[in-house]
């Protein structure tokens, strides 16, 4: 298959399965689970062929068509997208797989919208990871967010509407009242929203203008959820395990991230956004939701919600890492965005495992749950060491990047924050894991409960096996993301 | 231009009114119903056959009886008009023909002759506007559309629509009356009634009294017919309780066409010979248009009717156009002229959905839709579609008018920011809007026992014409080029005395 195939393929294998997925849904449900499964590989193979002319250096692109003059849907797919499409249709497998275990187990209605509706906010993550220009990227964000929405709300009881609406309704906002402008802007100012490597803006805006309009894409960008624009991630807490981690791993949060990213590297430029003072905030507001958020997580009592604000820190890191804007903390700051995928899905996959087998929910109901349940607590202590940064974790080769991108900086506070923010995650994430192994069983009589079905097992036993082999193996991936700031190590 | 391309411009009016007399005549069942959908799709096809000459750089011009302007009637078409003349003729052909099923069950079978013929006046005024050169033939074509216009929306079985067509029609008439005073000081001043012959011979009185007045006269009483806040109130009861079928046609194009008179008298004949005329426009309408949106779209927010909700979202979009047109530049009155066209096509398809709603829900209100989308999933997903596209969501139609509108806006300094800030707001508000709509629907369990007597979808043409609708939405959000082609055209043609 020649890249630019591929690239199409991408795109349209989601759709078209998203199609079948509800066609089948009318037949049975072991049709329409075979048929999101085969188009998650399907994706896969699509995506993941792209690969080695990625790694050779090869940018291949398509252009759809002119919408406006200057202003095209076009794709391009470059190292930080394609690290991004290759982990969001690698862990749709695994999510998949999952949610049938998932969905099955907990008797959850209206299933068929719940696979064609993933199909779709997958379709709009591949778009948004192989965007060559802000119009596109615009495009699949919207996509993304309208995707997602069904799946957030689908109870469909009237608390779960309500906060499906404050997800909605902050993500919406955000983006047209904040990145739309921005993007105006940016075709305004520089005459072109193409992701160019050294950025576009040089020369166009400067001063004060230049923090205002990276303050215009970052809280735009709400996905990313720096603070104050993160309520939504607790919000959508209310949604089935399986979209948790769609929205906290495979998508959502991680197109907040990636756009981010992809605007501070193409659109602004490492270079220049470091010699203008006035885009120093970021540094310190994503700093300031990394602690707060932590501490935020440290009084919590609802498991999922404490997963929620580890996921608002864990951004942030990724946040902060680029806006320390040296090319080692680029590199780390995509590395993270990988590591915590990983981490965060086995931790969410852990928690819907705990639920589908037992309803629980709360912390205080967790003791002792490891001698019942030994695989999903085994895999949720190895995604919690990944988030504190253990050795050996993903999380401990991306916060090792960061550390050593803040080195070349000399930037000392955003040493003091990860140390900090280590130190909470730890003290947040330890007590859960001693109290199921070691606690006293509190399960009580009457309510008796094993393991989660084996989809779900087998889900996070794969899961948690990334966190690990990431570890090990993290070179390719280094070799692919130093592309992203090539000729300077 | 041979044969029978150079009567074009005369028949886009001619067809429409020789059938509407014929039509009355037609008792049989449907058939009333047929010729007129004929007569109006073959009105379309004109309007796309001189759209395509008006794309290849000409302009039809048509001297009437062959008397040559300035002593006969003189017809033009040019970008601008033909602009219209698409989204007019379309909105008529399609809101006719997908409208059957409704308009069956709203008028009796013995009054649709006499309804279609109405509808047929209407469509030929209506053209006729966009097509004369001459200001009193436009005020003659103003009151045969509007006189046609208050029988159809009367026309439905809703008493409401009695008085609500009371007011529009006086506002109405007040709107007209003003125009004609306006026109009539400029005769006495001028005496010609060409508008191309006004535009020369204006500028040697320009500084006149009468002048003045009749500026003053014409501007208020177009943006009376225009619905332009706080001018608006006849709009939202006239929208609400007419017959479905008639609110796709009228929410579609009515209160364009009088926009298109209001730009042409203002900027062809006014603009380059009033002193100071651009920045007096500006000052005028830029405040109406900012408060037209956010109020307009403030009171859509607690409407409960889906059709009054609509209606004050055509209150706000009308607020775009005009804010476009008051930027006073060719980017600004562009980015109006293609939201004319694109919020065609996103209320078009919104009411044409709600018309396939109306078939099976009996009150409009939002309560009583819910859980509907189990019933209807098709109706309420081509509703979603348009609801994006007026909300401005990209990769639809309403995208593009608005981006257009910001970068015009940003052109103009700290005061663009201020645009910019009320733009965005009104899209948000519009998020809210329609969201509202959408949660019922979808997101809403039907009430116990209740729907599951009725029968799921709406007939199946209006359906494929709704989607049709729809999907043009998306289509002309990623295909611009024809639409933002004859509003670049028309704004240079309209802003050609600018310096």
């Amino acid at each position: 298959m020649n890249p630019q195939t591929a690239i199409l393929a991408a795109l349209a294998v989601p759709l078209a399965g998203a199609l079948l997925i509800g066609l089948a849904g009318r037949v049975n449900d072991n049709l329409r689970e075979s048929m999101t499964l085969l188009t998650a590989l399907a994706l896969i193979a699509c995506v993941w062929s792209l690969l080695p002319e990625i790694f050779a250096g090869g940018r291949p692109g398509v252009r759809i068509g002119e919408v406006l003059p200057g202003i095209d849907v076009a794709f391009r797919v470059e190292p930080l997208g394609m690290l991004f499409a290759a982990m969001a249709s690698g862990l749709w497998l695994v999510n998949s797989i999952y949610s049938i275990g998932y969905m099955r187990g907990n008797r959850e209605k209206r299933q068929t919208r719940f696979y064609v509706m993933f199909a779709v906010s997958l379709a709009a993550t591949i778009g948004i990871a192989f965007s060559a220009n802000l119009f596109t990227l615009f495009m699949f964000y919207e996509m993304l967010t309208l995707s997602t929405y069904p799946l957030v709300s689908h109870k469909g009881d009237p608390a779960t509407v309500r906060s499906a609406r404050v997800y909605l309704g902050i993500l919406i906002s955000a983006s047209i009242g904040l990145l739309l402008p921005a993007i105006v802007w940016t075709y305004a100012a520089a005459g072109t929203g193409e992701f160019t490597e050294g950025g576009i803006l040089r020369g166009h805006v400067e001063g004060p203008q230049v923090g205002l309009l990276l303050g215009l894409f970052v809280f735009g960008a709400a996905k990313a959820a720096v603070m104050p624009v993160h309520r939504w991630l607790p919000a959508a807490m209310v949604a089935p395990t399986p979209v948790s981690a769609l929205l906290h791993a495979v998508a959502v949060v991680k197109a907040g991230v990636f756009t981010i990213v992809k605007i501070i590297v193409y659109v602004f430029g490492v270079d220049f956004l470091f010699s203008e003072p006035s885009s120093g905030w970021l540094f310190y507001a994503a700093a300031f939701t990394i602690v707060a958020a932590s501490v935020v997580a440290l009084r919590q009592q609802n498991l999922k919600r404490l997963l929620a604000y580890s996921t608002v820190a864990q951004l942030s890191y990724v946040v902060m890492a680029s806006a320390v804007l040296k090319p080692l903390a680029e590199v780390g700051a995509a590395m993270h965005m990988l590591a915590h995928s990983f981490g965060k899905i086995t931790l969410f996959f852990a928690a819907g495992s705990i639920y589908t087998a037992s309803k629980k929910t709360e912390l205080g109901q967790l003791s002792g749950i490891g001698r019942r349940m030994p695989v999903t607590m085994a895999a949720f202590t190895i995604g919690a060491l990944s988030m504190i940064g253990v050795p050996p974790t993903a999380g401990f080769v991306s916060k090792w990047y960061i550390l050593a991108g803040a080195f070349q900086a000399d930037n000392y506070l955003a040493l003091a924050t990860i140390i900090l923010s280590t130190a909470l995650n730890a003290a947040y994430f330890l007590p859960i894991v001693y109290m199921a192994w070691f606690g006293k069983d509190v399960t009580p009589a009457g309510q008796q409960h094993g393991e989660a079905p084996t989809a779900v097992l087998l889900a996070l036993t794969v899961t948690a096996v990334l966190t690990l082999a990431l570890f090990v193996y993290s070179a390719p991936i280094y070799e692919l993301e130093s592309q992203l700031v090539r000729g300077q190590p | 231009m041979t044969g029978l391309e150079a009567h074009l411009p005369v028949l886009q009016v001619v067809v429409p009114m020789l059938v509407a007399p014929l039509v009355v005549l037609l008792h049989p069942r449907g058939l009333a119903w047929f010729a007129a959908t004929v007569a109006s799709a073959a009105s379309f096809l004109l309007a796309v056959q001189m759209a395509g000459g008006v794309l290849a750089g000409q302009v039809y011009r048509y001297a009437l009886g062959g008397w040559p302007a300035p002593y006969g009637i003189a017809l033009e078409v040019d970008a601008f008009s033909v602009l219209l003349l698409l989204i007019l003729t379309g909105a008529s052909t399609l809101a006719l023909a997908a409208g059957r099923a409704s308009l069956d069950r709203q008028i009796e079978l013995h009054r649709q002759p006499l309804f279609f013929a109405a509808w047929l006046l209407a469509l030929a005024g209506m053209a006729g506007i966009l097509v004369s050169a001459d200001a009193f033939n436009i005020f003659v074509f103003m009151e045969i559309s509007s006189l046609a216009s208050y029988v159809l929306v009367a026309g439905g079985p809703d008493r409401r629509a009695l008085p609500a067509v009371f007011k529009y029609l006086i506002m109405g008439t007040v709107g007209a009356t003003f125009y004609l005073i306006g026109v009539g000081l400029i005769y006495m001043m001028t005496g010609t009634l060409n508008l191309a012959d006004m535009e020369l011979r204006i500028h040697e009185v320009a500084d006149q009294r009468p002048i003045l007045v009749a500026a003053g006269f014409i501007t208020i009483g177009l943006a009376l017919k225009a619905a332009l806040f706080p001018l608006h109130v006849w709009l939202p009861n006239a929208y609400t309780y007419a017959p479905h079928a008639v609110s796709v046609f009228l929410a579609a194009c009515a209160t364009k066409v009088s926009l298109y008179i209001l730009l042409r008298f203002d900027f062809v004949v006014f603009q380059g010979n009033l002193a100071g005329h651009d920045a007096q426009f500006a000052a005028f309408l830029m405040p109406l248009a900012v408060l037209a949106i956010l109020v307009g779209s403030a009171v859509a927010l607690f409407e409960v009717n889906i059709k009054r909700l609509l209606a004050y979202s055509s209150v706000a979009q009308i607020g775009y156009i005009v804010l476009g047109a008051s930027l006073v530049s060719v980017p600004g009155l562009s980015a109006g002229l293609l939201h004319m066209f694109n919020h065609a096509l996103s209320k078009g398809a919104l009411f044409l959905a709600v018309m396939c709603l109306s078939t099976r829900v009996g009150d409009l209100n939002l309560q009583d839709l819910s859980g509907a989308a189990r019933r209807m999933p098709w109706t309420l997903a081509a509703l979603v579609v348009a609801g994006l596209s007026l909300i401005g969501v990209p990769g639809t139609a309403g995208f593009v008018s608005k981006w257009y509108l910001m970068t015009a806006a940003l052109q103009e300094g700290l005061l663009g920011w201020v645009l910019v800030a009320v733009i965005v707001l009104g899209s948000l508000m519009a998020v809210a809007y329609v969201w509202r709509i959408v949660e019922a629907a979808w997101f809403k369990d039907a009430p116990a026992g209740d729907g599951a007597d009725r029968p799921g979808e709406a007939p199946l043409g209006m359906l494929v014409l709704t989607w049709l609708a729809a999907l043009s939405n998306v289509w002309f959000g990623l295909v611009t080029q024809v639409p933002r082609e004859l509003a670049t055209t028309a704004a240079a043609i309209l802003l050609r005395h600018l310096p």
